[in-house]
């Protein structure tokens, strides 16, 4: 009971401590890949506001969706909501469950990028040059300048080395000033999120708190069935190589006596244990002979049942199928060496 | 049982997460190997698009080959689909389950090169400089056509005389670097689209074969392991028992040709089981020989009798 508790604690924490550790790398790792992304604009003027806002709002939907995808409840949630219903109903809060779960894990890397991009001014000073206020800033009466023109040099104003508008406007008090508004939209940002978080949490228990306390437990029960049942078949697959190998092993080498025509060996009874394990193969043309025979005719998955007193080894003349019924792997997982 | 279940859990986590492992760590790898690796343009009209390029191209594939070669499951899935039929059918839905689980695992570090080079944008620059429209950019346009080629092939190189203070190459460079980035996170979000699709959508095709499908494969993988463990064990047996018998055989020959009484009684019973009648130097050294001159034949059907 004990070992039970055991592991159903191991698995209980950690699903959920997995989850938010990878939550968590992907958080600094969305802040890592910022600092290591060597950004660009291209100081023209129609791909300004592309390409700026391309790198704030990219990113983020891609990391949202590596957020699914890393999540392996992704497609317990599907097969959940697509199996048949079979003999057991499906609760769709169940699932809305598990949904926002993975979700709000999901939305914690894209926030991080953005609240980086915003706080540290690039994206933004890139994007909306071009619409910096000249006339409060700068010098709006210059003359001789068509709208075009202002623009093209209003787009090189990221761009320090190539500005060329020092007249129109300064280069340092429009990166400044694009630079505050970036980082006064990132503190927003930043505090709308954390309010939103701590919303979520504390009005969470106001509203129908008994029927998400049945929610979460069911959904991390399918999840808890799921890794059992994997962990079973693997079980499972296990127990059956060995006999299935054990018996092709012996039917070797009752085969080859009966080539040889010599009354079938019988290890005496003092033989020990290593006789047995010997499998009967004492040679070695006839370990060739077995290793030949694993590759060219391997032994069909249908284990027959232990106690044939007859000579022959081999059951099953037909082909056997592949997916042996549920009653025989019962044998199957019983006769074991272990 | 409890040792049961921790091999068992080794089997079973080995196989998926030894794979996983070697995909990330071969995709870190790829990322270290192209900040270390010193890319230099030719900056020569003819050169510069088949070094950019292939430098774009040709490590995801050496990548992608040895994602491939790395994976175990990859022998065991072409033994499998190369095993003459003999007494157990082939299941093609498990053979292909093999192959698409190999493909991804080995595609992600070629992904990563592919993207990681078209973020820095170096190798986009040095293969399309040579193409870019003069006309587009303020230094270039009253250039004679024969010059431009050559000036445009030299915009990668920054050091270069003509280069340094030229900023209509920062403008063609900054021009070419936006567009490299903006396809690397293009592609980079169509993949991970595709990837959330496939999983998304997975369940919704065919779950019960996919689950079959899934169980056989991962069987032949632990068949394969058990048959090794059980060769290995054999052969470890067969060749303690060749030993003893070589052993055995030495001993009565020594008795044969030497005239003295074994001693009785003068050691343990223990000590004399382990000297197997093998007592001074010069029978070692006898031994010695014959065992390196006349290895005893494979066969210990005499030896499982006794």
């Amino acid at each position: 009971m004990d070992k039970f508790r055991m592991i159903f604690q191991f698995f209980q924490s950690n699903q959920e401590s997995f989850m938010n550790g990878i939550c968590g790398i992907m958080a600094l790792a969305s802040t890592q890949m910022y600092s290591a992304f060597d950004f660009n604009c291209p100081c023209l003027p129609h791909y300004n506001l592309a390409y700026g806002l391309g790198i704030l709002l990219v990113p983020p939907f891609i990391l949202f969706l590596l957020g699914f995808v890393l999540n392996n409840n992704i497609s317990m949630l599907a097969e959940e909501w697509r199996r048949p219903q079979g003999q057991r109903g499906k609760d769709p809060a169940v699932l809305r469950y598990m949904f926002c779960s993975m979700a709000q894990r999901a939305m914690i890397a894209p926030a991080v990028w953005v609240s980086v991009t915003l706080l540290d001014g690039k994206c933004i000073t890139c994007a909306f040059c071009t619409s910096v206020p000249v006339e409060t800033l700068g010098n709006a009466s210059h003359p001789h300048l068509s709208q075009g023109e202002i623009q093209r040099i209003l787009a090189r104003i990221p761009c320090k080395e190539i500005y060329n508008g020092q007249q129109l406007i300064d280069n340092e008090v429009a990166v400044r000033y694009l630079r505050c508004i970036s980082q006064a939209l990132g503190w927003c940002f930043v505090l709308l999120m954390t309010m939103l978080a701590f919303l979520v949490r504390s009005l969470r228990p106001c509203f129908s708190q008994a029927a998400f306390l049945k929610s979460r437990y069911w959904s991390h029960y399918i999840d808890i069935e799921r890794k059992l049942f994997d962990e079973t078949c693997a079980e499972h697959a296990r127990s059956f190589a060995k006999v299935c190998i054990q018996q092709f092993f012996e039917g070797m080498s009752m085969d080859l006596v009966a080539a040889r025509c010599h009354l079938p060996r019988k290890a005496p009874a003092d033989a020990g244990e290593a006789a047995e394990k010997l499998l009967g193969i004492t040679d070695q043309g006839t370990m060739n002979m077995a290793l030949k025979s694993w590759h060219r005719c391997k032994p069909p998955l249908h284990l027959h049942p232990p106690a044939l007193p007859t000579g022959n080894g081999w059951a099953g003349e037909g082909q056997p199928p592949t997916h042996p019924s549920m009653p025989r792997r019962e044998t199957a997982a019983y006769y074991s060496w272990v | 049982m409890d040792r049961f279940r921790m091999i068992f859990q080794y089997f079973q986590s080995n196989s998926e997460s030894v794979m996983n492992g070697i995909c990330g760590l071969l995709a870190l790898a790829s990322v270290k190997m192209y900040t270390s690796f010193d890319f230099s343009c030719p900056c020569l009209p003819q050169y510069n698009m088949t070094y950019g390029l292939g430098i774009m191209l040709v490590p995801p594939v050496i990548l992608f080959l040895c994602g491939l070669i790395l994976n175990r499951q990859s022998l065991v899935m072409l033994e499998e689909w190369r095993r003459p039929q003999g007494r157990r059918k082939k299941d093609l839905a498990v053979i292909r389950y093999m192959c698409s689980s190999i493909m991804q695992r080995a595609m992600v570090a070629p992904v990563v090169w592919i993207v990681v080079t078209l973020l820095d944008g170096k190798c986009l620059i040095c293969a399309f400089s040579g193409s870019m429209d003069p006309k587009k950019f303020v230094g270039f346009a009253n250039v004679s056509t024969a010059q431009v080629q050559q000036l445009l092939a030299k915009v990668p190189c920054k050091d270069d005389e003509l280069m340094r203070n030229n900023t209509s190459c920062k403008a063609v460079s900054r021009y070419l670097r936006c567009w490299s980035q903006a396809l690397g996170w293009s592609i980079l979000l169509i993949l991970i689209i595709a990837a959330f699709l496939a999983r998304w959508l997975r369940p919704c095709f065919n779950q019960a074969t996919l689950l079959q499908a899934r169980h056989w494969s991962n069987y032949i993988d632990i068949e394969q392991k058990i048959f090794e463990e059980t060769c290995c064990e054999h052969s470890q047996l067969f060749a303690h028992k060749c030993i003893l018998h070589f052993f055995e055989s030495m001993r009565q020959e020594i008795k044969l040709h030497s005239f003295s009484l074994p001693r009785e009684g003068e050691r343990a019973e223990g000590e004399e089981d382990l000297l197997r009648g093998i007592t001074d130097q010069d029978q070692v050294n006898k031994l010695l020989k014959t065992w390196y001159y006349e290895k005893p034949p494979l066969d210990v059907s005499q030896a499982t009798q006794r």
